[in-house]
């Protein structure tokens, strides 16, 4: 212990960087990244769930709107989408007089809707293409049962596509995060952008930018291990047996 | 005996070489060469006749005037503008070189002649008094990240300032017209190409002065800078920047180039010898 401590005096004695002040800096951008992509994670699956069902609708009228969505926010860079809406909306004549602007002024709101917008596409398609692939043997036993189709998509179709779209939905948070980094692009001060301003600060780009990757690092194991204990548990019944 | 001799001998030696060398110095600080990277407007640029004219032109020819020392400008581009010093292609550097600790160890620096200010700024009908920190509190300034404008009020105003930190100084220029930002701290030449504030009816305004110091933030300016041995040269030039100064020939000169104050008037302890 005394040894460890010892190595860890002398592994920081010609530190100028990671002083309290700039470890501030690092805590309140990991604390807005995490606020921010956790937000848009939750209301962006909010969002999925009816756009999914809709979008494997019959209807073409309910059908190609949601298609045109998706196909716009995950065929263009989610950077030119945050730019968008953050120095595209003060085009609009007079949305600084109006009751939008005190969502506007800030700079996470937008980073907030971009990135909303961004994960509710992607997860849209996921669950889509979970619900598409719901096995026919299901759907017909939940017929046979005489359920309407409103009661077989609430009690067969959707707990079974979310439990088979859990490890690509892992992956899309997984990427939620990653691509949280261009936030600072727009002033947040969020890990990145934290990153950015000691770079800056002390122009040691290698010391500021590895650190900050082992912080990314260590978020997405976490998300990794959860999604991990939750495939388990809600997998369990797709394992062949004794696995 | 003979040591006597043979001493004599070497001290006439000596004695004549320095006169020599002596005047070997006179004949080549009469005739200095001054190396400065063309163009950088208005500092300097090559007019239709092919001839070097702007502002450093017209100051470096004055300040050699003064120093009475002949002098003609030879042209280098940056990358090669110290090395070329040092290689003896010219003798001095006039060409807008800011006074940097890295460049210290490589160059002896005069005193600087100018540097560039900074400037607050705001909305016309904005009512802010920028010297009054507390009434500042919740205000958003925004800054080009890394700078020494986000050095200096990171440091001056950070416990009262909302501070936005922009990639660009475009972004930093688009968030003030967009309303997002109530202040923004800004290079002078940049803001006056930005930003319309500087006619009575410009939709921006300048706040308080502009703003060159602390030399420990923006830097001391730029300067002349010589072989780290021609010191008498360097103090030939340093007593000419003092005398522009003195006598109101630098501000003439600054007035038929620019618009705003560049200037750096040296303290009377440097002019004092």
């Amino acid at each position: 212990m005394e040894q460890l401590n010892g190595w860890f005096t002398d592994l920081l004695s010609d530190n100028t960087i990671f002083t309290a002040n700039t470890l501030g800096f690092y805590w309140g951008g990991f604390v807005t990244t995490v606020q921010l992509v956790f937000l848009s994670l939750v209301i962006g699956m909010i969002l999925a769930v009816p756009l999914a069902i809709g979008r494997g609708s019959k209807r073409r009228w309910i059908k190609l709107p949601i298609y045109a969505y998706t196909y716009v926010f995950r065929g263009t860079p989610l950077l030119i989408q945050l730019y968008l809406v953050y120095y595209g909306v003060v085009f609009f004549e007079g949305i600084q007089d109006s009751i939008f602007w005190v969502v506007f002024k800030q700079a996470f709101f937008p980073a907030l809707i971009a990135f909303t917008l961004n994960t509710a596409a992607y997860t849209t398609e996921i669950f889509h293409g979970a619900i598409k692939n719901t096995a026919k043997g299901e759907i017909e036993a939940a017929r046979a049962y005489g359920m309407s189709r409103k009661l077989m998509m609430r009690r067969i179709i959707l707990p079974s596509a979310f439990r088979r779209a859990l490890p690509a939905y892992g992956n899309e948070v997984i990427f939620m995060l990653h691509a949280s980094a261009v936030a600072s692009v727009v002033t947040i001060m969020d890990l990145t952008g934290a990153a950015y301003y000691v770079y800056a600060r002390f122009y040691a780009p290698f010391d500021a930018f590895i650190f900050v990757a082992l912080i990314y690092l260590c978020l997405t194991f976490g998300i990794m291990f959860v999604f991990r204990k939750l495939e388990k548990r809600l997998l369990a019944h797709l394992r062949p047996r004794g696995a | 005996m003979n040591k006597w001799i043979t001493g004599a001998l070497i001290a006439g030696a000596l004695v004549s070489g320095q006169a020599f060398s002596q005047a070997m110095a006179q004949e080549s600080q009469d005739a200095i060469r001054l190396g400065i990277d063309v163009p950088y407007e208005p500092f300097v640029v090559r007019n239709a006749e092919g001839d070097l004219e702007g502002f450093e032109i017209d100051l470096g020819n004055e300040l050699c005037a003064r120093a009475n020392l002949e002098c003609s400008w030879v042209e280098q581009g940056w990358d090669g503008i110290i090395p070329g010093l040092l290689a003896r292609k010219y003798d001095a550097i006039l060409s807008s070189m800011a006074i940097t600790p890295e460049r210290e160890r490589q160059v002896l620096f005069s005193l600087p002649y100018y540097n560039t200010p900074s400037v607050w700024i705001t909305a016309r009908d904005r009512d802010i008094d920028i010297d009054d920190k507390a009434s500042l509190e919740g205000l958003s300034v925004g800054v080009q990240r890394g700078t020494i404008r986000d050095v200096y009020v990171t440091q001056e105003y950070g416990d009262v300032l909302d501070i936005h930190r922009y990639g660009s100084s475009q972004d930093v220029v688009n968030d003030l017209k967009s309303g997002r930002l109530d202040l923004t701290f800004e290079d002078f030449p940049i803001a006056n190409d930005a930003i319309d504030f500087r006619q009575d009816d410009s939709p921006y305004k300048q706040l308080g002065d502009s703003i060159k110091t602390p030399t420990s933030i923006f830097g001391e300016g730029a300067a002349m800078a010589f072989r780290q041995r021609d010191k008498a040269l360097a103090a030939k030039f340093d007593k000419a920047i003092c005398e522009v100064y003195a006598d109101g020939t630098f501000d003439e000169l600054m007035e038929k180039y620019f618009d705003y104050d560049l200037s750096v008037r040296p303290s009377e302890q440097d002019c004092a010898e």
